[in-house]
């Protein structure tokens, strides 16, 4: 068993394999009239998070508290962090008071490593920088094998489209998908690319026209509008009808394709349909799974084996 | 008093010999057989070379005490083997007027472990928009202007300073970075950074300086030295500069020939440096560059920061790493040099370039400012960052062991270091 999950490199094939199968239980513990378990009951979760996101802290402290551990939030807005404390000495005066599992989030990449250099905690990154978002790779991973029915990812195609350069949720998705068998594209200019794709295991296309027929799976990502100043795309308008997921587009998607994204969404950005008139979109479905892949990650990290035998509170 | 440096084999530019070395009111006295002498100090199985130069050395004094100050990066330097530094001028306030020049010249004296020589900015506040008082810098001492740190970005403004300074018969000293292309870059830009997602600082951002001031120094005549060249295409540059007879020279840092951008994946921001740690290619190059003379010194860039200021994520810790008390021992393990030519390029060429031949880098003999370094080539040594001199812990090289180390250090005379231990 890992002590940390803080990129899906770490955790490894089988270790995805784990938790999508542990993911399963955690499902029917929430379609339970009382969705909560006393697993990590005495276990205590801290939320850090460094960066604003409402959903995935929600999702986080949701999952911690139906396996009846305690939960802490720390957000950066109202903490002594704003005072001028150094990252290590609030990471160090939190785990003083009794912690066994850390969730960063950091606007910074790799500060979930170095947290876990100043803890003895378990540390879970709740997404670092560019760099990963492990549980979001985790439940698109699920919401795609529910949605098919289907463990094996061999012979999917998948493209992930937009804003690869500064996506996390893209590099984590990457490892995950490949990692279980699916063929992924790229689909960006390459101004929204990574400087280098060397060693990814991944084909690459700047023209969404040309693979959208052959897609089981595509997942749209966030443009930032703030990133409009750095000249990567002349206008959101010119982004939108080259990348963008419109109306004529989503009528060449196969009946059985699936489209994803990981939220908020850009209406009429990325995605200019609406996602009511899209049967294939699983967006919600990744939300809901959100909770149940985050309660099997911090069951696996804190529970013991026979943690989930203990039936109903 | 005599003091006489016994059985020890000196090198220096003229070569290699068995011989002992008599100091005697801060001079040489003699250099030979079997000389005697009031105090004999051991140098057996040892090099006795001209005291080492570094023409990068961020001291941090005045301004910036809790990560070095003068006193201290002197002693590390000292007991790096170097009897001369060149103060960075990236200090608050900065060396842009003759005031902090003479301080720091002056908190040097008082240290007394190597001569620190302050360089000049190039600009006021190296701000990159007003030229410095340079007449008034170089009447303080200053022979060597950068604005280290930033590079100066404005063509016409670095025009007007390559003019001015081919008047004043100065040299200057350029970073090599255009800030467009680097804005918020923690790492090299490739492969690494783009699996982990860390904003990249494209080797073209060096390169395309590099060039642009090679095409200056064409055009104004003025002498240029390029700091710290981190990329293959800037080594390929100078060279080309220098075959076309341009008065340019260049160093290269030890890390840059020592560690690759990988070492960033530990998101351990003491490898975070700029230039940043960049491919095994580019490391070849600049093995390359300082086996051929394209590169004509090994310089530190020492950059001391404090723990609490490495320990912040990466992309708002400091860049910098200290290098002043393993230089000499990189060097001799890293490069695959003989020992003559790691000596040029730590001592006489760096000497050099910064105008201070007349007193360090010379010839080992009588006659010549008794500046010396004696280091054992084959003693194999453990870096413990809390052992080392300096105030701050940031080398890359904590727990590797090198080989080489200094063994006594002279400065005009003084031994500042014996058996390892600095003296004051």
């Amino acid at each position: 068993m890992t002590r940390h999950l803080r990129s899906i490199d770490e955790l490894g094939r089988d270790g995805l394999i784990e938790l999508l199968d542990l993911t399963d239980h955690m499902v029917e513990i929430n379609q339970r009239p009382i969705p909560k378990v006393p697993a990590l009951r005495g276990k205590t979760v801290v939320s850090l998070f460094f960066e604003d996101s409402t959903r995935t802290r929600l999702s986080f402290e949701t999952a911690a508290k139906r396996l009846s551990a305690d939960t802490m939030t720390f957000s950066v807005s109202t903490s002594s962090v704003n005072k001028g404390e150094s990252l290590r000495d609030t990471i160090e005066t939190v785990a003083a008071m009794g912690v066994d599992a850390f969730v960063v989030r950091h606007k910074s990449t790799g500060v979930p490593w170095q947290v876990s250099q100043w803890t003895e905690a378990s540390v879970i990154n709740a997404g670092d920088g560019w760099h990963q978002h492990p549980t979001q790779a985790l439940l698109d991973c699920y919401t795609i094998r529910q949605a098919r029915n289907d463990p094996s990812f061999e012979g999917l195609h998948i493209a992930i489209v937009g804003d690869i350069k500064h996506s996390r949720v893209a590099r984590s998705d990457v490892q995950a998908f490949t990692m279980l068998g699916a063929r992924v594209t790229l689909v960006a200019p390459p101004t929204l690319l990574p400087p280098s794709l060397e060693g990814w295991p991944v084909e690459v296309s700047h023209d969404l026209d040309a693979v959208i027929g052959d897609l089981d799976v595509i997942y749209l990502l966030r443009m930032q509008r703030e990133r409009m100043g750095e000249a990567l795309v002349p206008t959101l308008r010119e982004y939108t009808a080259t990348y963008g997921l419109t109306p004529e587009r989503a009528k060449r998607l196969a009946d059985h394709a699936l489209v994803m994204h990981p939220g908020p969404m850009n209406r009429g950005v990325e995605i200019a349909v609406d996602p009511a008139d899209l049967p294939g979109s699983v967006i919600i479905q990744q939300v809901a799974n959100g909770v149940a892949v985050r309660m099997a990650v911090l069951f696996h990290l804190l529970g013991s084996p026979t943690g989930l035998q203990g039936g109903d509170t | 008093m005599s003091t006489v440096l016994k059985g020890g084999t000196v090198i220096d530019a003229d070569g290699e010999r068995q011989a002992d070395v008599a100091l005697d009111g801060g001079m040489i006295v003699d250099v030979g057989t079997n000389l005697r002498g009031d105090e004999h100090i051991d140098a057996g199985g040892c090099i006795v070379a001209p005291g080492f130069v570094d023409l990068h050395t961020h001291l941090r004094e005045p301004g910036r005490e809790e990560a070095e100050t003068i006193e201290t990066g002197s002693r590390a330097a000292a007991l790096g083997g170097f009897t001369a530094v060149v103060a960075m001028p990236n200090t608050e306030p900065p060396h842009d007027s003759v005031a902090v020049v003479a301080l720091v010249r002056r908190l040097g004296q008082q240290a007394g472990l190597c001569e620190v020589v302050p360089s000049g900015c190039i600009t006021i506040a190296r701000a990159g928009e007003q030229l410095a008082p340079m007449a008034e810098l170089r009447t303080a001492g200053v022979t060597l202007f950068t604005d280290d740190g930033n590079g100066v970005q404005d063509p016409l403004l670095m025009r007007r300073a390559m003019e001015y300074a081919k008047g004043l018969g100065v040299t200057l000293a350029q970073h090599c970075e255009v800030s467009r292309l680097t804005a918020g870059a923690v790492m090299h830009e490739g492969s690494c950074c783009s699996r982990l997602g860390l904003p990249g600082w494209p080797a073209i951002a060096e390169e395309l300086m590099v060039f642009r001031d090679i095409e200056l120094c064409r055009l104004t005549g003025a002498r240029l030295h390029l700091l710290h060249l981190s990329t293959a295409r800037s080594v390929d540059l100078v060279r080309a500069a220098k075959a076309d007879g341009l008065p340019v020279t260049s160093e290269a840092c030890p890390h840059h020939f020592t560690l690759t951008d990988e070492a960033l994946a530990s998101f351990d921001a003491v490898y975070k440096v700029n230039p940043p740690l960049r491919t095994a290619a580019d490391i070849a190059a600049i093995k390359r560059g300082l086996a051929d003379g394209t590169i004509d010194a090994i310089a530190t860039d020492h950059a001391p920061h404090p723990p609490e200021a490495k320990e912040q994520p990466l992309d708002e810790a400091p860049p910098g790493m200290l290098g002043l008390e393993t230089a000499l021992s990189l060097a001799i393990g890293e490069l695959g040099l003989d020992l003559p030519a790691v000596i040029a390029l730590l001592s006489h060429n760096p000497a050099r370039i910064a105008g201070l031949s007349a007193r360090h880098g010379g010839p080992v003999a009588a006659g010549h400012p008794a500046n010396l370094t004696v280091f054992d080539p084959d003693l194999t040594w453990s870096v413990i960052p809390a052992k080392l001199a300096s105030k701050s812990r940031n080398t890359p090289y904590a727990g590797r062991s090198v080989r080489g180390k200094v063994r006594h250090t002279f400065l005009d005379g003084l031994a500042v270091v014996l058996d390892g231990e600095a003296q004051r």
